[in-house]
């Protein structure tokens, strides 16, 4: 029994740890709306800030923490509250989760760039001190973690419960513009807020740096432990996320005490946090319907039947074209590019069309990638069902959050995501740790494609089908209720609509088309290992889906080129193009039709402005050719521009606006 | 037996409560009219009643059945149709597909992917006779965050329709409409009810509920204080107490006075 107490004893430092952490997440969330995915990362940046100052450029240690701590923590808090997250927190909640997940991508880049890759450690405070209490040992650190851990709740509950700009942090929750009216200053409490929660991210991260290690990924991830802790009291709650990050403590300590030490139970240990949450999320009640419209979003415009066809066949010839002429490294770089881009169109579906964000896409196509690999069976129903265990998991996943709203589905995703990537591809049932399965490329109707460049001209045209069958849907019924419940839940649900299993149908689909897209990649590749399908692959998936439009097909077409580029540049630029990527989210967010729209408007002004003029112009010069008087043949000057994928169709109303029918007079 | 009976429903929100014990009825073929000052508690009454708001404590019967925990698709589906007081329509939809979509949640998935042809055609011209009875055909082609609020709570209705319901729940469904606008709604309200709906309106042109209401219910601060015909809600002291803070009953002091407060409220409650 007393290794039972020494464990759990050990497990409340690590708890202490993840309250802090915690506390600062809620305390920002609450206040301004904004659930700060990169809140952990901010945490690993200003970590290594504090190595950088104490142990590279030598200052004393507490002159270091006070300048982290007190200086560059809020500091950046401030800054970011100001120029990147204000206002966020009133739109819609897959913008501010694609900004947030954006400062995570840009902060793990600018960490890599300014800190590049070496052994770095950061001892624990009074390394060499520490009491034997009974059979435990304590350390300074450890008692240090506790100290500050319960400064932090005290000091948060006189700053809520005593002071000014404490009552008007929590007013801010209900209602910022209420708080406006009375004189308060919901800015002021929200950069306060985000200030003092980066503060907080900072103490946590180097509180638990001798526990993780000093570690761009391991420190980012914390903000799985600290949103789990959160969840207690649903991400409002302070006390009870003290008391749920205490529990997180204990229990991964025991997990480390009883669980075997070798096999499959052995690699769970870092995934308890997730493991937690889940339980957490299938136990939290029923949110209601919300009342209270979101407005009406720009989406980018829905080409007709006939223009898509067009522009399909355009994008075949071209890649028919291009494959033949480059080299063999390249074609296989196309079908790289071809399977980002229909990772992107399950998340035109899901984020695009329906609002949901899901940072587990890439996920979904390692198991349609570990599953065709499985069933070995290269051919069409192979295909098939590697999709359809795709979209089994997705459902798997979506169904204990399909009573919560958005927020949660999509911070459970990124849980479910590193769960798969650090447990089960790496289990000796799936990939094997470190390991590879061999694939065989497709076989259609008994003819194998094997060669590089049929295969990737086939992955193109799976691209096409899918992009024309997502078009299909978009015009049709299903289209016009997925718009219709992103634009008012309880107005859909008082016309009997069943929306949390429309939400889960959706899921389902959309982890579907990424695993027909996972299990061509792995045909695409002969083998495929759990490095293939790394988390932080679905975060580059989803920035870029989003930076070039996340609402039409040719935004997936180019973002699944451009991150193509991006990941084949050498190894030393791949910091770079986070930062990159990180800064293009945080830019672009905000209007999630991307730069495909700019595209489609400029196209639309070609055609329609400049396009009559070059004709007027023409058809003066031969005029004067030709014999005067001689009619000239009338011309559709539009076709060339319908070569972008789905530009051109009305800028008006949405779809079906066309399809007027006249209603005869008399009818009533 | 009432299509719809809220029995005893109590609703608090910490400590306030918004519906204290309240329970009325509303019948098919009739219009009832649920009134009352800001902040009676006529919305959340509709919330507990299309299942947006589980409440404290109550029953809501409707077609003799306890429908108090059903989730709110499947209340729709039996046919309570609502309409929103903030309104809740597809802003970036046309109004056409407003309408059209609503056909579409009410057939089922099956309708979802069923080919457009002949059954879209039927469905389509279904779509463009509800919008032409109640009167926004003009805005078909508009997006439905476009237009005036007036025709967007017509826009709303339109939606409910589509769904054939049996019980249709309208909140404030006048304002924004003017004068002729509301005489021709009032006349479409009574047709419903003709038709064999039940209609239950909370409203606060009076003109309105007065004239078309078969039955009335005066909600105040959560409690229900009077019910009946329109003509003897009218002369109900407790409602003028509720709307004007007192009633001409309770001036007993000068002549003159009490004279003045009726023609003020006459000017209320016409």
């Amino acid at each position: 029994m007393s290794s039972l107490f020494a464990f759990t004893l050990l497990g409340l430092f690590t708890g202490a740890a993840y309250a802090i952490m915690a506390s600062g997440l809620v305390l920002t969330y609450a206040t301004t709306r904004v659930f700060n995915l990169a809140h952990g990362a901010f945490g690993m940046v200003l970590a290594f800030t504090f190595w950088d100052f104490s142990q590279r450029q030598g200052l004393p240690t507490l002159l270091s923490l006070f300048l982290v701590l007190g200086v560059v923590a809020p500091a950046i808090g401030f800054f970011i509250q100001r120029v990147v997250t204000r206002g966020l927190g009133e739109g819609p909640v897959s913008v501010a989760l694609v900004v947030t997940v954006g400062l995570l991508v840009l902060l793990i880049g600018a960490a890599q760039y300014i800190w590049p890759p070496e052994p770095r450690v950061l001892l624990p405070f009074y390394a060499e001190t520490g009491w034997q209490l009974g059979d435990t040992y304590i350390t300074a650190h450890q008692l240090i973690t506790i100290v500050c851990s319960i400064v932090v709740a005290l000091g948060l509950y006189l700053l809520l419960n005593r002071t000014r700009i404490g009552t008007a942090m929590r007013a801010s929750v209900d209602n910022p513009e209420l708080l406006r009216f009375f004189g308060g200053k919901p800015d002021t409490a929200a950069a306060l807020a985000w200030a003092i929660g980066m503060s907080l991210a900072a103490l946590a991260g180097i509180l638990l740096t001798p526990v993780v290690g000093l570690d761009y990924y391991a420190l980012t991830l914390l903000v799985i432990n600290a949103y789990a802790a959160a969840m207690l009291g649903r991400l409002k709650s302070l006390p009870l996320t003290f008391v749920g990050a205490m529990g997180l403590g204990i229990l991964e300590s025991l997990a480390v005490a009883y669980l075997p030490t070798d096999g499959f139970w052995s690699t769970i240990r870092p995934v308890i946090p997730a493991i937690f949450l889940f339980v957490l999320v299938v136990a939290m009640p029923q949110t209601q319907l919300r009342i209270g419209q979101v407005k009406g979003i720009i989406a980018a415009p829905v080409p007709k039947l006939g223009k898509s066809l067009g522009a399909g066949g355009v994008l075949l010839a071209a890649a028919f074209v291009l494959i033949g002429i480059v080299s063999r490294s390249d074609v296989l770089l196309i079908g790289v590019a071809a399977t980002y881009a229909m990772v992107m169109l399950s998340l035109v579906l899901l984020t695009g069309y329906g609002g949901h964000v899901s940072l587990a896409q890439f996920t979904f196509a390692g198991v349609g990638a570990l599953a065709y690999a499985k069933l070995d069976q290269p051919n069409l129903l192979g295909l098939v069902l590697a999709a359809a265990i795709a979209a089994g998991v997705g459902a798997l996943v979506a169904l204990p959050v399909l009573r919560l709203t958005g927020l949660y589905l999509a911070l459970s995703t990124l849980a479910f995501a590193v769960l798969m990537d650090k447990v089960i591809f790496q289990a000796d049932f799936a990939f094997k740790f470190n390991g590879t399965l061999a694939t065989e490329r497709l076989s259609v109707f008994g003819i194998q494609i094997a060669s590089d460049t049929a295969y990737v001209w086939f992955m193109v045209l799976a691209f096409v089908a899918m992009g024309l069958f997502l078009l299909w849907l978009r015009r049709g019924a299903l289209g016009r209720i997925l718009i219709a419940t992103r634009d008012s839940p309880s107005g859909c649900g008082t016309l009997g609509l069943d929306l949390r299993w429309f939400r889960v149908g959706l899921f389902s689909l959309s982890a579907g088309m990424a695993g027909v897209a996972g299990a061509l990649f792995a045909g695409l590749r002969g083998t495929v290992g759990a490095a293939d399908f790394l988390y932080f692959q679905s975060l580059l998936v989803l920035l870029c889906a989003v930076i070039f439009g996340v609402t039409s097909v040719t935004g997936a077409l180019f973002g699944g080129t451009a991150l193509m580029l991006l990941r084949s540049a050498p190894p030393e630029l791949a910091a770079v193009s986070f930062v990159v990527l990180g800064i293009g989210a945080v830019l672009l967010a905000r209007d999630p039709n991307g730069i495909a729209n700019y595209l489609f408007t400029l196209g639309r002004r070609v055609s329609g402005k400049l396009l009559p003029r070059w004709e007027e112009q023409l058809r003066e010069r031969l005029d004067g050719l030709l014999k005067p008087g001689r009619p000239q043949p009338a011309r559709s000057v539009d076709t060339a521009f319908d070569t972008a994928f789905d530009a051109g169709a009305d800028t008006g109303a949405d779809t079906g606006a066309d399809r007027k029918i006249t209603v005869p007079e008399g009818v009533s | 037996m009432a299509l719809l009976e809220v029995e005893d429903v109590l609703v608090r929100f910490g400590g306030v409560t918004a519906v204290n014990r309240a329970s009325f009825t509303a019948e098919s073929g009739r219009i009832t009219g649920l009134i009352g000052p800001n902040g009676a508690g006529k919305t959340t009454c509709f919330n507990v009643i299309t299942g947006l708001q589980k409440p404290t404590q109550g029953r809501v019967r409707y077609r003799d059945r306890d429908i108090t925990r059903w989730p709110v698709h499947r209340r729709a589906g039996h046919g309570i149709g609502r309409t929103f007081q903030r309104l809740e329509a597809f802003g970036s939809l046309s109004v056409r597909d407003n309408v059209r979509v609503a056909r579409e949640i009410h057939g089922g998935p099956l309708a979802w992917i069923r080919p457009a042809g002949r059954w879209g055609g039927r469905s389509l011209l279904e779509v463009e006779v509800l919008l032409d009875r109640v009167g926004i055909s003009d805005y078909a082609d508009e997006r439905a965050d476009s237009i005036p609020t007036g025709a967007a709570r017509l826009l709303e209705l339109a939606r409910a329709l589509a769904c054939d319901p049996k019980l249709l729940l309208l909140d404030e469904p006048s304002s924004g409409l003017d004068e002729t606008e509301t005489d021709s709604f009032g006349a479409l309200l009574s047709d419903l009810a003709d038709e064999g709906a039940a209609i239950l309106m909370v409203e606060h042109d009076m003109d309105l509920v007065m004239g078309v209401c078969d039955e009335i219910h005066v909600l105040d601060f959560g409690e229900i204080i009077a019910s009946g015909a329109p003509a003897d809600i009218r002369a109900d002291s407790s409602v003028q107490r509720a709307y004007l803070g007192y009633s001409p009953d309770d001036a007993d002091d000068a002549h003159g006075a009490a004279s003045d407060h009726t023609s003020e409220m006459e000017a209320v409650i016409p």
